[in-house]
């Protein structure tokens, strides 16, 4: 497979691994999601187990992937470098937290819920895509 | 005992996602981070739309694959239309400056021992119960 094809291929089963993977956790559930942040409440700590099992994996995982040179189908990887903590990082975590809570959403469960027709995540994604080019054409 | 079917299918989702996660840095080098991947999907003939846009066609392959082995792709209860504007509004503008949402900085961010994912998690976490706690008082 040519390199350009591998990335697309690759990318597309990533993509369907990852919505298979947020609509079985209970992620695309928006009810559930409130019930995990619902601390004081009728917490329901059952999500705890989604972000625990990725983040073991993908830890694991990305130290072996990190040992090659680069990856199958890109001359490099392309990791974060940032380490620096401002007003921007906290602020805008904050914003999203709230619209979390509020809708029950986050990115990826909004787009993957699109395949269940639901009429909240489709305004919650074409919502969400108004946001993103608010910030970047302040940024711009 | 037994384990509430809830707790096993998160696991089950969540070791997917990391797995997905891995898969994307194992083909493409990229960080499987959904806010950054959408936005950049927003602008057609940017470089390196059509990975973004095929990891986007994916997610929603997913819960379609869903909807046709477990029943359902996800549940919207409790969320009305405009209550979904406004925070899919606060979640793009929140996430676009955090530059990452809980994929991003939530898994892979954390993965990694990112100090600025730490901050964001821990960040979003409380104010997404905060509002919640809000919810609830008002409702």
């Amino acid at each position: 497979m040519s390199r350009a094809w591998g990335a697309l291929v690759g990318a597309l089963a990533a993509g369907t691994l990852f919505g298979l993977g947020l609509a079985r956790s209970g992620m695309t559930d928006t009810a559930k999601v409130r019930g995990f942040l619902d601390f004081t409440g009728a917490w329901d700590p059952s999500l705890l187990f989604v972000m625990g099992g990725a983040v073991l994996v993908h830890g694991v995982a990305s130290r072996l992937i990190a040992r090659r040179a680069a990856p199958l189908f890109d001359g490099r990887f392309h990791l974060p470098t940032r380490r620096d903590l401002n007003a921007s990082l906290v602020g805008g975590s904050a914003l999203f937290g709230v619209g979390w809570a509020l809708g029950g959403f986050c990115p990826g469960p909004g787009l993957t819920s699109l395949a269940s027709g639901a009429p909240a995540a489709i305004a919650f994604v074409v919502a969400m895509a108004l946001g993103i080019r608010i910030v970047d054409g302040a940024r711009a | 005992m037994s384990i509430a079917p809830d707790w096993i299918h998160a696991l089950q989702g969540g070791v997917a996602i990391g797995a997905a996660s891995s898969l994307l840095l194992l083909v493409n080098g990229r960080v499987a981070g959904v806010t950054g991947i959408f936005a950049g999907a927003l602008t057609p003939r940017a470089p390196g739309f059509d990975w973004r846009a095929l990891f986007l066609v994916g997610l929603l392959a997913g819960g379609a694959l869903a909807k046709v082995l477990f029943g359902a792709a996800g549940s919207a209860a409790g969320t009305g239309v405009a209550q979904a504007l406004a925070a899919g509004l606060l979640v793009g503008v929140g996430t676009r400056l955090a530059n990452g949402c809980t994929s991003g900085h939530g898994v892979c961010g954390i993965a990694r021992l990112s100090p600025r994912s730490l901050v964001a998690t821990v960040t979003f976490i409380a104010t997404g119960a905060l509002t919640v706690l809000a919810m609830r008082r008002l409702a």
